[in-house]
């Protein structure tokens, strides 16, 4: 194992969390000011990455079809918000649960009737190609780094928009009592639509942003889906900060898991049976390291001091 | 009593049986097979309906359970037809008795250490952290190569019943009809039982159940593990259904149906189970019937019912639940 290699691996494993985080993010503030568990996210990801790779194709530029991402996941979102979700923000997680998971079918099926059976390519943008030399002679795409860096400004940008502008103001305040708020005169209802807008514009981009790195298709969104459940349950749900370390945590405990552990396993058994022994560990590694963090923080890492 | 709900009860119990005894006599062995899969999916929700209906605990991740039961019938049956011991020398089996028996032990073994962890959250991070749990499950299953890893695992011949021949449908039917019979009784048992009424009281109000000396952790964890242990027990009947067994029996969509067959049938309904598991396979058939894109209607109507008709298909037969 070089330097070079593992070096490599980290990166991987905060690329993995930095999208995590886009995901994360959405679903922390929906929880966070609406109460709403929200299956469907994954969908809103599958829009954003079919939105991008459609007018990727049909306009020759990634950039519109990033664009087109955010537009067509925002505006999926408010729709989705207006029709369906509003009517749940009074009903139990149970009900919340049933018609998210209702509206996964119905996008699932509906993306498999607009665009078909078969996954569509995007392919990275020219400025984006190739590689960088880190230190260490290790090298790495320049997309991923890209990937890596929006994240972060992403990041930042989240954290401004919330602590510093008046829409986080009334974000932040109708996380702590939604009702308060109403009363002072804040359009609730727009707040509402505009978070969730918000969170699936993320969503959207996180979908396209991964579309070059993979196939785009239906049902891409739901492993990422789970992932970032497990990052906001070990964040503490509602928390942003916790979404974006717990996004990291797990970017970088599953890639380096997978890279480490059945190098680690071939110390003491045979090679071929440390490679499958360590393979089905590691992909259980997060949601052991999940188990732990619950069993000593029961609500996350960072709970949200009210509620 | 004859109540409305126990009329109603009677004839879906009773349709259940018939249908598929007439199709035989018919020559339709399809629609005992359809009878069969509503049998073991109500059996599977049924399993879930005990924490999620009585203990107000939302487990996303039942299907974990499920695909343990089937497993334990694919494995066990997989190392009998080879001759193969397993670990510690056991040999195999094509007993469905004792698969039943290991694939509920296993099921219970697994369902004590997921809910013993899961149980110290409420709300919403149960119903994510039961989802995780059982997403670790599926991607053990997947990466695990001994038994199929991602392909799954074919179970030659369906395992045998003593005095039934398993392999002709309406045989097959029975066996499952009969189980599914004895965990609506255990489960009517349960809701009428002291540990019954504790646990729904622990979702009614888990102070007072504090209060006057009932622990509710320990209560919603006992419930827990019998209802992954029902579930468990009707994945193995699902796997000799199929006689196939595959990590999608795992899978988080696995979970959120048998949710749905509760919601559909009415929440924590002695026949709830059986009245969504029945409309689903029907809902299923026909609109599979229709279109290929089945799955999108299906979506759509599952909104209408959360979002407008509350109670699900008992709540229309047979009036609201008496209890709250």
């Amino acid at each position: 194992m070089t330097i070079a290699l593992a070096l490599e691996q980290l990166l991987n494993g905060i690329q993995l969390g930095v999208m995590l985080f886009l995901m994360a993010a959405g679903l922390t503030l929906i929880f966070g000011v609406m109460g709403l568990i929200n299956l469907a996210h994954g969908s809103l990801y599958m829009v954003g990455a079919f939105a991008c790779a459609s007018v990727a194709a049909w306009t020759g530029s990634f950039w519109l079809g990033l664009i087109a991402s955010l537009a067509c996941a925002a505006a999926a979102g408010a729709i989705v918000e207006l029709a369906v979700i509003r009517r749940l923000y009074d009903r139990d997680h149970l009900d919340q649960v049933l018609a998210t998971f209702a509206l996964i079918l119905v996008f699932s099926e509906g993306t498999r009737w607009l665009f078909g059976d078969f996954p569509l390519y995007l392919d990275i943008p020219p400025l984006l190609q190739g590689i960088v030399n880190l230190p260490g002679d290790a090298s790495y795409p320049v997309y991923r780094l890209a990937i890596i860096a929006v994240g972060a400004l992403i990041a930042l940008g989240l954290y401004l928009l919330i602590g510093k502008t008046r829409l986080g103001m009334r974000i932040r305040a109708g996380e702590s009592d939604r009702e308060m708020i109403g009363a002072l005169g804040v359009d609730i209802r727009t707040l509402y639509t505009l978070v969730f807008a918000l969170g699936s514009a993320l969503a959207g981009l996180a979908g396209a942003l991964v579309g070059a790195l993979q196939s785009v298709q239906v049902g891409m969104g739901e492993p990422v889906l789970i992932l970032a459940f497990v990052v906001i349950v070990i964040g503490g749900i509602g928390s942003i900060k916790g979404a974006l370390y717990g996004a990291l945590l797990v970017g970088v405990t599953d890639t380096l898991g997978r890279f480490l552990l059945p190098q680690l396993l071939a110390l003491f058994v045979d090679p071929s049976q440390a490679g499958m022994i360590g393979g089905a560990m590691a992909s259980m590694l997060i949601y052991v390291v999940m188990a732990v963090i619950l069993a000593v923080k029961p609500r996350g890492l960072f709970p949200p001091a009210h509620a | 009593m004859l109540t409305r709900e126990n009329t109603v009860n009677l004839v879906l119990a009773l349709l259940l049986l018939v249908a598929p005894l007439a199709a035989n006599a018919f020559g339709q062995p399809f629609y005992v097979t359809l009878a069969t899969r509503i049998a073991i999916l109500a059996l599977a929700a049924l399993g879930l309906n005990l924490a999620l209906g009585l203990g107000g605990l939302v487990s996303f991740g039942h299907a974990a359970f499920f695909g343990i039961g089937g497993y334990a019938a694919g494995i066990l049956s997989s190392h009998a037809l080879s001759y193969e011991p397993m670990i510690f020398g056991l040999p195999g089996t094509v007993q469905m008795p004792v698969i039943w028996i290991v694939a509920v032990i296993a099921s219970g073994l697994v369902a004590l250490a997921i809910g013993a962890i899961s149980l110290r959250t409420s709300g919403v991070y149960f119903i994510m952290i039961t989802l995780a749990f059982a997403q670790m499950v599926y991607y053990f299953a997947i990466s695990w190569p001994a038994y199929g890893g991602e392909d799954g695992l074919s179970i030659m011949v369906r395992n045998q019943f003593p005095g039934a021949n398993t392999m002709k449908p309406l045989s097959f039917f029975l066996v499952c009809y009969l189980v599914l019979l004895a965990g609506i009784g255990l489960f009517a048992l349960i809701r009428a039982s002291r540990f019954g009424a504790a646990l729904q009281a622990a979702r009614q109000n888990e102070t007072r159940v504090a209060t006057v000396g009932i622990h509710p952790y320990r209560i919603r964890l006992t419930g827990f593990v019998i209802s992954a242990m029902i579930t468990a027990l009707a994945g193995a009947l699902y796997a000799d259904l199929n006689r196939f067994v595959s990590p999608s029996m795992l899978s988080w969509h696995m979970s959120g149906e048998l949710i749905v067959l509760i919601i559909l049938g009415g929440t924590g309904r002695l026949f709830g189970p059986l009245a969504g598991a029945a409309l689903y396979v029907a809902f299923e058939f026909a609109l599979g019937g229709l279109t290929e894109r089945w799955q999108f209607f299906l979506g759509l109507i599952l909104l209408g019912v959360v979002l407008f008709a509350r109670g699900g298909l008992l709540g229309l037969l047979a009036g609201k639940a008496k209890h709250g």
